[in-house]
């Protein structure tokens, strides 16, 4: 079991340092002013330099948010937002293109190093014209969209997968280089009005990575966007859209983390997707935002809405998710099943420790024929955590043999927290056939014994245990991420044994 | 009286015209129950279906119609259903009817409430809940008269029906009885209730059931009343330490059933099992909504429901298990089962686990879907005709449920519906 030895060894190294992405990093910074109205909508509009639909696009999105209340049904508490107390627009001052690693900002690349990203692809993140694009010791290699605050501040690879005719870049380039592709899709599966935090994001979003795979390619590398929050009283709104032509493959992985504050900072991205006849799109994400301290002060406000369109015959998108960040966590990643023997998936594990709040789940919507459609959800609650799994069903009257199966299951560690599981199903279609199951239940003592027995401590005891009771969902992330969610799962668990 | 009202006004109107006329007017702590049910259900009205817990099943119908009073009968015959039990405690239109019911040798007392308010008052709105459910309210504010049933400690009642009978005075009515039904410590009780009635009526029952320790209350009920009928019950059942509340209900008639059921366990070792099949044909819709508290630790709770659909029906199950943070070694188990027979059907199902406490043991399941295609393969490959292997299955699928009822006069009463309404459908293709 090398993945668990590793596991184990890391928990150890960690021990004393917690959350040990929560540095900050002291760079000179722009910022547009605090607050939210339809100058700095402009502003940021002005900034990135778009085309006159596009500021149109946000002021429409403005002002329905404007007449829009912040949802409260999902089960977590907070206390209420400011949203004139932040900032809207946070980037690093760009300097002419630096040509060697010694004249890259020192203290961007040392956020790079800190966060893990190897060096090769570091000296790409820095903007280094000349790095080598190979990949290193032969390994398959992954390209990344770096995301800092409101900006992206590189994207590697991108000359080998222009090669294929894929287009990987920030959405702010692809609306200047694409600007038929992102007007064509953009709002297309989340709209400006869909909710409150997509208006919102729809208004104000700075930046994210823009994904178009041609017809017929199966891409040639994992595209990988890592997002970070470093400056303070900042939040961040980034837009992502993928688009998957006809017989296209990707697998895409989204990483994030943020400094440790007191303060609250809000995260209300918005992700669409889109696949054509035959595409398939994986989507991962390992979701490592800051979660706050042991009393449950500071940690990001995590608002998100994530929606793939399976518009073609036979198409799929696979949405896989390992949420242990975050103070609160409010994320339904979505699929609508349009194209006929279309498959939605959804595999997430949750965990919330000390006062971390997650209500999340995923809606399927069965429109297709034959749609098909897999959830499965881990929750493991810790500490005074409150995990919630909220997710629909739905299956339309012209949806003849669709399919769906269900699986929550909930692990609670402490009588302090809590497990929930709010499932709605709702079928009109007789053709069609739904099945859902959810347990809850704490780690059994025999299973802990068996393993303490075997001379496993306590705490080593119940990673393995939680590792085992999340592996359905763990095996269907990149293998490089699966380790990575391993260890945060043994981390974010920390202290709540014992 | 102002009976052109429609809906939530129509029945303030009459809350406010009769107050001083309804059993009890000249008992304050009555009154004073009855206005504040009143203030809840004016500032609420009837549930839209904004309303998380009314998502589902539209009130509409009920809030647009100008439902008046039942005609008062107070003699004549009335035609009865067919027996369960020797011992019938008969209601016309809500009102308690001593000539129709047989209660001799009956070793406990069978009220009509309105004949008792006094003793009733500490027990009166103790486990109802108007601020919360407008049904509640709208009942507490108008109810008339209802079974008031006290069985002493370690007392056993043997087997009573209630039967509810409304009879069609050519004009939309309702009526909202109030039932106190309270089991001392040990006793034991099996009540069956069966339900009829035709004309555009609506029956807006609410239980207050308590249980006390050791005690155990099997509860049947039927409910067959005509397609014009609106049944909106409300059950509260308080279940204290080691004693058991069985509820079992087949609803197979009206065009809009809500059977909702709030069980509490309150005391170590309580058990509450609710189980029941629902029903539907064309234009009817039937709803059943369940919500379950783990108050106190050891308790054990087991929910089987099926719900089966023909023609343009509609079928709703909402379930909610809420386990405390005291509730530890809680044992808690749901199931709900649909089956759509036709093309036009919809089901909702909406099974909810709100967990705060570790050392459980909970899980719900939920399964919707057309008649098994290998089951049916099996029996036509067997020689059966199609027709009669979809009714095989149909069947197997309903007793399944009725399966879990150990007392044999209810298992036999409750199977007897169930084929009732299947063959009806026979009769219908």
């Amino acid at each position: 079991m090398p993945a668990v030895t590793e596991t184990i060894e890391t928990v150890q190294a960690v021990a004393e340092s917690g959350y040990k992405w929560g540095f900050e990093t002291d760079i000179e910074m722009e910022f547009a002013p605090k607050g939210l109205n339809e100058d700095i909508v402009r502003f940021i509009s002005a900034k990135k330099n778009e085309p006159e639909w596009l500021l149109e696009w946000r002021l429409r999105a403005f002002a329905a948010w404007k007449t829009m209340e912040e949802p409260r049904w999902a089960a977590v508490k907070y206390p209420p937002i400011d949203y004139q107390d932040s900032y809207y627009y946070a980037a690093p001052v760009k300097k002419p293109g630096p040509r060697s690693l010694d004249e890259v900002d020192p203290e961007l690349l040392r956020t790079y190093e800190k966060l893990g990203i190897p060096i090769r692809e570091q000296a790409i993140l820095a903007g280094v014209e000349g790095a080598g694009e190979t990949p290193a010791e032969g390994r398959l290699p992954v390209a990344v969209d770096a995301v800092f605050d409101s900006v992206s501040v590189a994207t590697t690879f991108k000359a080998r997968l222009e090669k294929d005719g894929v287009i990987f870049c920030s959405i702010s380039e692809a609306v200047q280089n694409h600007p038929e592709l992102v007007r064509k899709y953009l709002g297309t599966v989340v709209p400006q009005g869909d909710n409150f935090f997509a208006a919102l994001n729809s208004a104000v979003f700075t930046d994210g990575s823009f994904v178009y795979i041609p017809k017929g390619v199966r891409c040639p590398m994992e595209l990988s966007t890592y997002f970070r929050i470093n400056a303070k009283s900042t939040g961040q709104f980034e837009r992502t859209l993928i688009i998957a032509d006809a017989g296209s493959h990707v697998s895409y992985l989204e990483g994030c983390t943020a400094p440790m504050r007191d303060e609250n900072q809000l995260h209300a991205a918005v992700v669409e997707l889109v696949a054509m006849d035959d595409a398939t799109i994986k989507y991962s994400t390992v979701q490592n935002w800051y979660p706050g301290d042991a009393e449950g002060k500071g940690g990001i406000y995590n608002f998100v809405t994530k929606r793939g369109a399976c518009r073609g015959a036979r198409s799929k998108i696979s949405w896989t998710q390992v949420e242990t960040g975050s103070a609160i966590t409010w994320k339904y990643p979505s699929c609508i099943l349009q194209g006929e023997d279309s498959v939605g998936e959804f595999y997430s594990v949750a965990i919330t420790n000390n006062y971390q709040q997650a209500d999340t789940g995923t809606k399927m919507f069965h429109i297709g024929p034959r749609t098909k459609s897999t959830i499965v959800s881990k929750g493991i609650s810790a500490g005074h955590g409150q995990n919630t799994y909220r997710g629909l069903v739905r299956i339309g009257a012209k949806a003849a043999g669709a399919r769906n199966f269900t699986q929550c299951d909930s692990l609670l560690i402490g009588d302090l927290c809590g497990a929930h599981t709010v499932p709605y199903i709702e079928n009109r279609c007789a053709t069609a056939k739904v099945e859902h199951e959810a347990t809850t239940s704490r780690i059994a003592e025999d299973q802990l014994f068996y393993c303490r027995q075997r001379g496993l401590t306590q705490e080593e005891a119940v990673g393995l245990i939680v590792n085992g009771f999340c592996r359905e969902v763990l095996k269907e992330l990149p293998m490089e991420f699966a380790v990575e969610a391993q260890k945060l799962l043994q981390i974010s668990l920390e202290g709540s044994v014992g | 009286m102002t009976a052109a009202q429609t809906g939530a006004a129509g029945f303030l109107a009459r809350y406010e015209g009769l107050k001083d006329h309804l059993p009890g007017a000249r008992k304050p702590w009555l009154n004073a129950l009855r206005a504040d049910a009143a203030a809840h259900f004016a500032a609420r009205g009837f549930p839209t279906r904004r309303v998380e817990q009314w998502k589902y099943t539209d009130l509409a119908p009920v809030a647009q119609a100008a439902f008046a009073e039942p005609l008062t009968s107070v003699g004549g015959s009335v035609r009865l259903p067919a027996a369960n039990s020797p011992h019938r405690a008969v209601f016309v239109d809500g009102r308690f009817r001593l000539d129709l019911s047989t209660l001799d040798g009956l070793p406990f007392r069978v009220r009509g409430l309105a004949q008792d308010l006094a003793e009733a008052e500490p027990h009166l709105g103790a486990l109802a809940k108007p601020e919360a459910e407008p049904l509640a309210a709208l009942n507490t504010m108008l109810f008339e008269d209802g079974v008031f049933l006290e069985l002493p400690e370690g007392v056993d009642g043997g087997l009573l029906e209630l039967v509810s009978v409304a009879v069609d005075p050519g004009r939309p009515f309702a009526f909202h009885p109030r039932h106190l039904v309270r089991l001392g410590a040990g006793a034991r009780l099996t009540l069956i209730e069966t339900a009829t009635g035709a004309g555009t009526c609506l029956h807006n029952p609410v239980f207050e059931i308590d249980v006390a320790e050791g005690a155990m209350l099997t509860h049947g009920r039927m409910l067959q009343e005509a397609a014009t009928v609106f049944h909106l019950s409300t059950i509260y059942a308080r279940i204290a330490a080691g004693a058991t509340y069985d509820n079992f209900t087949v609803a197979a008639g009206p065009r809009l059933t809500r059977n909702e059921i709030h069980a509490a366990l309150v005391g170590p070792h309580a058990a509450c099992h609710m189980n029941g099949a629902q029903m539907a044909a064309d234009g009817q819709h039937v709803d059943t909504t369940t919500s379950l508290d783990h108050a106190a630790p050891d308790c054990a709770s087991r929910q089987t429901y099926k719900t089966v659909l023909t023609g343009r029906a509609r079928g709703v199950f909402q379930g909610k298990i809420h386990v405390h943070r005291v509730a530890q070694r809680t044992d808690g188990y749901q199931m709900n089962q649909a089956l759509l027979l036709s093309e036009e059907a919809e089901i909702d199902s909406k099974p909810q686990l709100e967990i705060y406490a570790d050392d459980v043991k909970c899980s719900h399941g939920a399964t919707v879907g057309a008649l098994d295609a290998d089951s049916l393969f099996y029996l036509r490959s067997r020689g059966i005709p199609g027709d009669q292997a979809r009714a095989m299955l149909v069947e197997a699928f309903l007793h399944e449920a009725v399966e879990t009822v150990t007392d044999e006069t209810l298992k036999g009463a409750l199977t007897r519906v169930l084929d009732a309404w299947w063959e009806r459908q026979g009769v219908a293709a």
